[in-house]
């Protein structure tokens, strides 16, 4: 038996009502003070909108190079791709195997999972294998870790910064886009998609 | 604002109600015991997360163990025509320091040296205090958690950032960075430290004394 109208706090275990909320609220767990639930800033349509845009800001982020660097009349520059193997060539695979995780598998494999639940939702259809596909979602998001990556680009440059000249190039810009939009749409709540899912299937 | 303020509100467990980890779904929990799959999903059901205390213990022991070849091993070597200099995490903070990228050297410092200790000292207190079923500041514990697991992954910066140097200082005989093998500690510490934190129950600081260690994994019969 389901009990649909109820919220439970997932850090303290108490059960509250739900209750339509205005904009920019935010329910909170009287208990602990955490987030219970917060009001949908955007809805399926936006999310898709969201998620092509990043997988956009993706291309943008991994083909180009992040950043060049100049000393004694000589200049390096390199891509995400040529940053991971070069930590394997150099002995440190569990450090490339790490960013290739994080910063390009994982995001990777979001978007695109992202984009195969939303397009039929949009369409009022569930997708075929949609459990497994928000099972891997839930799983992968504490694992992807661009906006880190962002931080560590600029910290990089900066270091750099004094022994040579360092200029960021489009990779670093498409970093920067894809942190943001990666940002957005994680702030989407999962469970409203089970919710919708469920709602279809009724 | 509170979606309730009056009074404490009832705990899931005593309403015999279960939320489904994954899907969120609500379910009244017909065998409490063996509350079975999510009829939506088909995730296991739990009270609360399997061997939480155990597996978070274990995962935080390993990661304060490699917690002191991270910070003692360098991380990095760089080649400068004869000049070789390896950096240890304090060093790599102490040189951004030196050159006067003052918010940068705060924000390595913070990502890489305070949030792990911090991390591992906050979930070593959450652990011990709800072993012993401390019920005091349950308030308080429950937002040092989610402050841990929400900052866990920040962490990762100084790794990304030896990627990133070893790849575009590249310049044959006139200069190289190398990674050493104190970055893959480190790197380590953070995936460890986010494993421990992910394992550790919040719930459990709440269940009061009854919760002094893990509750014994109950032998339920396997998916229909």
């Amino acid at each position: 038996m389901a009990a649909a109208n109820l919220v439970i706090c997932k850090y303290c275990d108490s059960v509250y009502q739900r209750t339509p909320l205005g904009r920019r609220e935010i329910a909170r767990c009287a208990q602990c003070g955490a987030e219970l639930y917060h009001y949908r800033q955007i809805d399926v349509d936006t999310m898709l909108a969201l998620t092509v845009a990043s997988l956009f800001a993706f291309v943008i982020a991994n083909i180009f190079p992040i950043a060049m660097l100049e000393a004694q009349g000589r200049s390096s520059e390199a891509n995400l791709w040529q940053a991971i193997i070069a930590s394997f060539r150099s002995g440190a695979a569990p450090i490339g195997a790490l960013a290739a995780t994080t910063v390009f598998f994982f995001p990777l494999l979001q978007l695109c999972l992202f984009a195969y639940v939303l397009l039929p939702l949009r369409l009022a259809q569930v997708p075929s294998g949609f459990n497994w596909v928000m099972h891997a979602l839930r799983q992968m998001q504490p694992w992807a870790m661009v906006e880190v990556f962002m931080l560590g680009v600029l910290v990089a440059v900066v270091k750099l910064g004094d022994v040579a000249t360092v200029t960021p190039l489009a990779g670093t810009w498409g970093f920067a886009l894809l942190t943001l939009l990666l940002t957005l749409l994680n702030s989407y709540d999962l469970r409203e998609l089970w919710d919708r899912a469920s709602a279809l299937n009724a | 604002m509170s979606a309730e303020s009056t009074g404490a509100a009832p705990r899931a467990q005593q309403l015999g109600l279960i939320a489904c980890e994954a899907c969120g779904l609500i379910l009244q929990a017909a065998d409490d015991e063996c509350p079975g799959y999510c009829p939506r999903c088909d995730e296991p059901l739990r009270r609360r997360k399997r061997d939480s205390l155990r597996r978070s213990w274990a995962f935080l022991i390993a990661a304060a163990m490699l917690y002191i070849p991270a910070n003692l091993l360098p991380i990095m070597r760089t080649q400068q025509l004869l000049e070789r200099y390896d950096s240890t995490i304090l060093s790599g903070v102490a040189l951004l320091w030196h050159n006067g990228a003052y918010d940068l050297a705060i924000i390595v410092f913070v990502a890489s040296i305070m949030v792990p200790v911090l991390k591992i000292l906050s979930l070593a207190i959450l652990l011990i205090t709800t072993q012993r079923g401390s019920q005091q500041h349950a308030r308080e514990r429950t937002r040092l958690y989610r402050i841990v697991d929400y900052i866990g992954h920040w962490s990762m910066l100084d790794v990304f950032v030896v990627v990133l140097l070893v790849t575009l200082v590249h310049f044959g005989a006139l200069a190289q960075v190398q990674p050493l093998p104190g970055v893959i500690a480190f790197g380590a510490v953070v995936v460890l430290t986010m494993m421990a934190s992910m394992s550790f129950d919040p719930r459990l600081i709440w269940d009061a004394s009854a919760a002094r260690s893990d509750p014994e994994p109950q032998s339920c019969a396997t998916r229909p």
